[in-house]
């Protein structure tokens, strides 16, 4: 039976679509060192969920598993795609998982070294996502870097110079033009603003919500700083040693935390 | 009758220097190339009596082939005459017994470093190419196991990026040797630093050639008759030095490559690169057909656009 709504009385995101992103049971452990347990987490489309906890929480490796980069001891991994439905992609092959991660995700890292090639141009940088999805076209290349360096708002008049020559806060915005080049499904932001002064920091974090209103990509936003999950993000996660200790609206989380963990957390920040 | 009736007689070396096994080896590694391709084939790089850098890898698959009755030529950069090659030429005469010429068309075992002759190679002829570094990848994907992986999936996407760079950097093409080419429509191999000038003669070419890299160990093949494709992009099309404005000081000949020697007083005269070639022409003698007319124009049509 299918429930028609009144306009007015439209139900939240949550009830009405099918998540985006979901994952369920997912563990990875190296060596002695439990990484990640039994972590399960949905990420509806345009939502833009941040993911909190102290160093060593496991953030970045959750990261690096969505990013089909390692991987998981177990778990399921589907993304609501029309080619993915209902697949498991942490058993997708070499090359499936390295055109997924080509064409439908998008991710920007705290260390700028980690995803550009510093000593290429910045267009070039963004030219890349293209080129490996397959473009051949000199000039189409040239108009897509373009395009997607203005979107995140990175000054055009220094499209090739190396990311080398570049401030963090502008080598962050190439990292965002890289990320969206080809209109992913999804974006991982690894504290995208850490190691930022705070002037930078509010300027990336205003071009991120600027992107997440007019493309409408589901994000998920890593980051230890509260500031920042609160201004991006709509629900939250918190974690500690590798497992999930709270989820919720992000305002409920921080204003009235339940778990003692994330009681802590946020006093600590306030 | 005596055991050493029996025996062979005493050899203070191989023929052709290389063990008998080292050749058997090379010689099936040869096959294995020419069975794929452009595909990279490791092999057991044997030691010989010049360093590493020096052309090892092209001298081991020369010595793996030469047979009594074949004749070799080694080039070095086009010139018979420069030192690494007159020594290599005299070292594989010494130690099989062969002759030797420095006439392209003359010669069946070519072994060549940074040049493919100007006059068009028969089929019996083989040319063997001095490789410094084989994996075409290198400069956009350090890490070589990723890059063998890459080989794997034809995944060749990053390659371009390396054109895209030098696109807007200098407007051109500015990647003067080791071009990266697509052979038979699978593997991306680098061809060796010979010039843009002469990958194309290599596109369905009717001799065999053999690329080595002794230092890398890696050794490959384009067999006779095989697509190869320069990358490109789909509207900046693929473009050999322009030779048009000068001549052979000594044979006055045009559009061929031709070296650069410049002089006291600033200018720069200009002379044939491949010397077998200029001999040829300066003793008068019948010159085979070349791959690039005298008008510049390319033996395959159509393969070269502007």
């Amino acid at each position: 039976m299918t429930v028609t709504y009144r306009a007015e009385l439209l139900p939240p995101a949550l009830v009405a679509e099918r998540p985006l992103l979901s994952i369920s049971g997912v563990s990875k452990r190296y060596g002695a060192v439990r990484a990640l347990t039994d972590v399960a987490l949905e990420l509806y489309p345009r939502e833009v969920l941040g993911v909190v906890g102290e160093s060593g929480s496991g953030k970045s490796t959750l990261l690096r598993l969505l990013n089909l980069q390692e991987d998981p001891d177990a778990g399921s991994y589907s993304l609501e795609l029309p080619a993915y439905q209902g697949a498991n992609l942490f058993s997708l092959g070499r090359f499936a998982k390295r055109e997924l991660r080509v064409q439908h995700i998008g991710i920007v890292y705290q260390n700028p070294y980690q995803g550009l090639r510093m000593n290429n141009t910045s267009s070039g940088n963004v030219a890349e996502r293209l080129v490996v999805a397959g473009e051949r076209s000199f000039a189409r290349l040239r108009q897509a870097a373009r395009s997607s360096l203005a979107a995140s708002e990175f000054p055009l008049e220094r499209m090739d110079a190396p990311p080398l020559e570049l401030s963090g806060g502008m080598q962050q915005r190439v990292q965002l033009a890289k990320a969206i080049a080809l209109q992913p499904a999804l974006l991982l932001l690894d504290e995208p603003t850490t190691g930022l002064d705070v002037s930078v920091q509010a300027l990336v974090i205003d071009t991120l919500r600027r992107l997440r209103r007019e493309l409408g990509i589901a994000m998920l936003v890593v980051s230890h700083d509260l500031g920042v999950i609160r201004t991006l993000s709509d629900r939250v996660v918190v974690m500690r040693h590798g497992r999930m200790v709270e989820m919720g609206l992000v305002d409920q989380v921080l204003e009235d935390p339940q778990h003692p963990y994330t009681q802590q957390l946020v006093h600590a920040k306030l | 009758m005596t055991v050493a009736q029996l025996a062979q007689p005493w050899q203070d070396h191989s023929y052709a220097f290389l063990d008998e096994s080292a050749k058997r080896e090379l010689r099936r590694k040869t096959l294995k190339a020419i069975a794929l391709p452009g595909y990279q084939v490791p092999y057991a790089s044997r030691e010989v009596p010049i360093a590493r850098g020096w052309g090892t890898g092209g001298l081991q698959v020369t010595l793996s082939l030469v047979g009594p009755d074949d004749v070799v030529k080694v080039i070095d950069q086009g010139a018979d005459d420069s030192v690494n090659a007159a020594n290599l030429r005299r070292f594989v005469a010494r130690m099989t017994g062969v002759k030797t010429t420095t006439d392209a068309l003359a010669a069946t075992l070519i072994q060549s470093r940074h040049r493919i002759p100007e006059e068009v190679l028969r089929a019996e002829q083989a040319l063997i190419l001095q490789v410094p570094d084989p994996e075409p990848l290198r400069e956009v994907e350090p890490d070589i196991s990723v890059a063998r992986q890459m080989h794997a999936d034809a995944d060749y996407g990053l390659s371009w990026l390396l054109l895209y760079e030098q696109l807007v950097r200098y407007r051109r093409i500015i990647q003067g040797d080791s071009y990266p080419a697509l052979v038979h429509g699978r593997y991306v191999m680098s061809p060796s630093p010979i010039p843009r000038w002469d990958l194309p003669k290599l596109h369905h070419s009717a001799h065999l050639t053999l690329l080595s890299a002794g230092r890398e160990k890696r050794l490959y093949a384009v067999p006779p008759y095989t697509e190869v494709r320069p990358l490109e992009f789909d509207d900046v099309p693929y473009r050999v030095e322009d030779q048009r404005a000068f001549a052979c000081f000594r044979t006055g000949v045009r559009n061929k490559f031709l070296n650069e020697l410049p002089q006291g007083d600033g200018s720069s005269r200009y002379e044939l690169s491949d010397s077998g070639y200029a001999e040829k022409l300066l003793r008068g003698d019948l010159a085979g057909p070349t791959y690039f007319d005298s008008e510049g124009k390319f033996y395959h049509d159509g393969y070269l656009q502007g």
